[in-house]
């Protein structure tokens, strides 16, 4: 993650207080989180992306109403790595799969989960007591079960949802990231963070609008 | 501008089609499908629609206490048709729920961009659907008290499931078909319940919807996850909706029984299932279309497009009859030979024929262009191919288990009126779920419709006119 701490703090910047500057008619009142600006089109938050990211900030985003199509490659968003987890939850379905099957079907002895239990070899038709072949579908269905399931939680779990209570979440512009607008915020956390010259610098990139955001 | 044509089906090689007509603005899109569900009251069809549908509901469940009450003798089920309705009853919805997958996923990984104004629907359907297939199995075990043994909990007798029957099998691939479907449908909604949340005018809609939203917020960093996880997803439901119904085969493929006992039957099933849930996608789109005005989403170009796919896999299904049929003849087996011939001109040769001509015969009238673009015409095939599918399952099921190897023990199946009302019942219980999901969600996977929008094209040029750039990619 980035942390603030290991960049040189600027001399101006007043510390983790929040930026003591005269609030025009509209401005927050609490503690400021960051700064939001709307754009009209996919195009210009495209550009207004790079721009940012060239600037050098780092705790900022985007706000999409869809996914915008190489818009993660302009913030520099490294490839996520859900895939291995996924595959990870995959291989823990098979063996659950493999496992569940043998120590039922094909074994007899003690063992403890949550209750005692035995397991229970069955003699079908004089068959091998362990005989892959048949024990198949329901090592590939765990599988796909164990993957899609642990596929959710992850992505949920990565982007740290549910959080139902969130600081954009309060702006009445923001609620068009939905609909049909496009949003930068930068955080105010962020080391080169200033509250002027951010705003500034955000109206330059060609947002419609520019609005201070409430912790 | 090329999106606001009104004909889409004509095909320019030299620029894609349009698949939305009439929206140059992402705005109008969230306009027209969130109305939907923010109407103060639904159009009047849908009340009717509901009241009907909530009766045959109601019927379900009175011809299920009726079930658990007497016991399973109220079923036409005898000996030797001991599958009767309720296994029919199962194929049918499990295999109306594959066409719902196979758009979601098979054609997401296609690229096939199309989808996205079905998708949600199919979704929906599939998820409705297979909880009316599970409902069947679940009755049909007589003692429903002890329905827990299909799963493998310890229980008082030390005993386990046995793993090596395709029942069984069943039981898996159901459950975890029901959760991933459920889950894609889930995954693919959430942006789209965060737009009804940010739209909401009241308290209780913006709680009800928040929830559900997770607090979702279009974020590019959750995006990045979201579209990988979809990704995911949909490359793993696709040998997922090929195994349900493969593992439904084994039901029959595995055993003994002339007719059953048949290696074509896995791809044979799937083809069918896809048939059928392509027939039902139709069945409650074009009215849906009719009734909300969807039909700038919905254009015709999409019903034309489902309309080939019901003509695939109907001739991939009547291939399969007739291969049944060389295999019966070329296998020497007299049993396998005469469960054949019997099919087609024994007892159940009414049942037999009902179903070539619906399931054969009738999609043929899609070779005509005129016939894919008719409202009426592609409306009343697609009831047809759903009545066509259900007696498929019928014949398979029925025409195998009442003449098997013996005569002295030869029976014909009838079905009681409990039989004929479950059945209605849960064509009530499908259709009150699908009509309380038209009210209350997203019916149209709004952030996918706006991402194959023309305008959604980062690259494009700003200042162009909409459909000037790479339309429809």
């Amino acid at each position: 993650m980035n942390d603030s701490s290991t960049t040189a703090a600027p001399t101006d910047r007043p510390g983790a207080a929040p930026p003591a500057i005269p609030r025009e008619p509209g401005e927050v009142i609490g503690k400021l989180y960051g700064l939001l600006a709307e754009f009209e089109t996919p195009a210009a938050i495209m550009v207004a992306a790079h721009r940012v990211r060239e600037a050098g900030y780092k705790w900022w985003d985007c706000h999409t109403p869809f996914p915008v199509h190489g818009l993660d490659k302009a913030m520099g968003i490294r490839p996520t790595i859900l895939p291995w987890l996924v595959m990870g939850a995959g291989l823990t379905g098979a063996v659950t799969g493999v496992v569940l099957q043998w120590y039922t079907n094909a074994t007899n002895f003690d063992a403890w989960l949550i209750v005692p239990i035995t397991g229970y070899d069955f003699l079908v038709s004089g068959k091998p007591m362990w005989s892959l072949p048949a024990n198949i579908p329901v090592i590939f269905e765990l599988t796909v079960l164990f993957s899609a399931i642990g596929c959710v939680a992850m992505m949920l779990f990565l982007s740290k949802l549910p959080w139902l209570y969130h600081p954009c979440l309060k702006n009445e512009r923001f609620r068009r990231a939905t609909d049909d607008r496009f949003f930068i915020v930068i955080e105010a956390r962020d080391p080169l963070f200033y509250r002027r010259k951010s705003q500034e610098f955000l109206k330059s990139l060609g947002a419609t609008a520019v609005e201070a955001l409430e912790a | 501008m090329t999106t606001l044509v009104i004909d889409n089906t004509f095909d320019d090689p030299t620029r894609r089609a349009p698949l939305v007509l009439g929206h140059d603005r992402f705005g109008t899109v969230t306009e027209k499908i969130c109305s939907i569900s923010e109407a103060r009251r639904p159009p009047r069809a849908w009340y009717i629609a509901f009241a009907i549908s909530l009766a045959f509901a109601s019927i379900l469940g009175v011809m299920i206490l009726y079930l658990f009450a007497t016991g399973v003798g109220v079923w036409g089920n005898q000996n030797p048709v001991m599958w009767g309705f309720p296994i029919v009853n199962f194929v049918f919805w499990i295999g109306i729920g594959h066409a719902g997958t196979l758009i979601s996923a098979i054609l997401f990984l296609f690229r096939q961009k199309w989808r996205t104004a079905i998708n949600r629907f199919a979704e929906a359907m599939t998820i409705f659907a297979v909880i009316c297939a599970g409902t069947f199995p679940g009755i049909h075990l007589g003692r429903v008290w002890v329905s827990y043994w299909i799963f493998p909990i310890p229980n008082q007798m030390e005993m386990w499931p046995q793993f090596r029957s395709p029942l069984l099998w069943d039981v898996f691939a159901v459950g975890t078909y029901f959760t991933v479907s459920l889950l894609f449908w889930y995954v693919g909604m959430l942006p789209d319940l965060a737009t009804l949340r940010d739209r909401a005018r009241t308290k209780v809609r913006a709680m009800a919807y928040g929830i559900f939203a997770l607090g979702w917020r279009g974020s590019v960093r959750h995006w990045h996850r979201y579209e990988r996880a979809y990704l995911i997803l949909a490359a793993l439901a696709t040998p997922l909706v090929l195994s349900v119904h493969s593992v439904v085969s084994f039901d029959f493929a595995v055993a003994q029984v002339p007719g059953w006992h048949t290696t074509i039957f896995p791809p044979y099933f799937v083809a069918g299932a896809i048939f059928s849930g392509f027939a039902m996608v139709m069945t409650l789109a074009i009215p849906a279309r009719q009734l909300w005005g969807l039909r700038d989403f919905i254009t015709m170009r999409h019903l034309e497009n489902m309309n080939k796919i019901i003509l695939v896999t109907g001739s991939m299904v009547g291939y399969a009859y007739l291969m049944e049929f060389f295999t019966a003849w070329y296998s020497g087996s007299i049993y396998e030979w005469f469960a054949f011939a019997n099919r087609a001109f024994g007892p159940y040769a009414w049942a037999y024929w009902i179903m070539v001509s619906c399931n054969v015969v009738i999609p043929q009238i899609f070779w005509f262009q005129w016939a894919r673009r008719k409202i009426a015409v592609m409306f009343i095939v697609s009831l047809l191919v759903n009545l066509g599918m259900w007696f498929e399952r019928f014949v398979i099921i029925v025409t195998s288990l009442a003449q098997d190897y013996l005569p002295s023990s030869w029976g014909y199946f009838t079905p009681t009126w409990v039989d004929l009302l479950t059945l209605a019942g849960s064509f009530g219980l499908f259709m009150t779920l699908f009509l309380l999901f038209c009210r209350y969600l997203p019916i149209i996977a709004m952030a996918e419709v706006k991402h194959v929008m023309p305008q959604a094209n980062p690259h494009g040029h700003a200042g162009q006119e909409p459909g000037e750039s790479e339309a429809g990619r």
